[in-house]
């Protein structure tokens, strides 16, 4: 019981914002900093999933913002952290979609942005008390 | 170059969604597993029930 309210205390200490900024840049690490190691496998095997999947499908990766959708496309694929960095420097992704499938995977690109998003933002509600 | 089906990659996507929106909105991990699949059923019916009303509306 002590050790448990021990780790619960070392989870919780230090920079609030920690857990935020770690599970943006890296899927399921906000839950992992909090010793939330199923939640954040399964976060992070989902988000990871969706990403690879969208790469996979020759998803478009948004590179820069010309108009209204591309900004919004752009913004989601921010959401992804590292693997959109990554995937940018290693050049993976397509630049024009030519397929029916490569529109899905653009689609599950951005979206897995949005959920890192969501488990991030849960990461820091965990972090603060907000959640248990 | 992986390439789904219209219906396999609806089915993916909402297994991943849900599996997020379960665990990022509900509490206790019995009620995130039901909302996960409620989110799952949810994603894939109305999938298939906007399909359906497509192709009656095209014809």
């Amino acid at each position: 019981m002590a050790t448990t309210q021990d780790n619960n205390a070392a989870a919780k200490s230090g920079f609030v914002y920690l857990p935020l900024i770690v599970g943006w840049l890296v899927p399921g690490a906000g839950h992992f900093l909090l010793r939330k190691w199923g939640r954040g496998a399964l976060l992070a095997a989902s988000i990871l999933g969706m990403f690879v999947m969208g790469i996979a499908m020759q998803g478009k990766l948004y590179g820069g913002a010309h108009d209204i959708l591309d900004i919004l496309g752009l913004a989601g694929d921010l959401g992804n952290g590292m693997l959109y960095f990554l995937s940018r420097a290693a050049g993976l992704g397509a630049d024009q979609v030519q397929v029916t499938t490569a529109d899905y995977g653009t689609r599950f690109i951005v979206v897995s942005g949005l959920l890192n998003v969501i488990a991030a933002v849960d990461a820091h509600n965990l972090r603060t008390g907000r959640k248990s | 170059m992986f390439r789904p089906s219209h219906f396999a990659a609806v089915v993916l996507f909402a297994l991943f969604a849900s599996v997020v929106f379960g665990i990022t909105q509900r509490e206790t991990p019995k009620r995130m597993i039901r909302y996960g699949i409620y989110c799952f059923v949810l994603f894939t019916a109305s999938a298939m029930v906007l399909s359906w009303l497509m192709f009656l509306i095209a014809r």
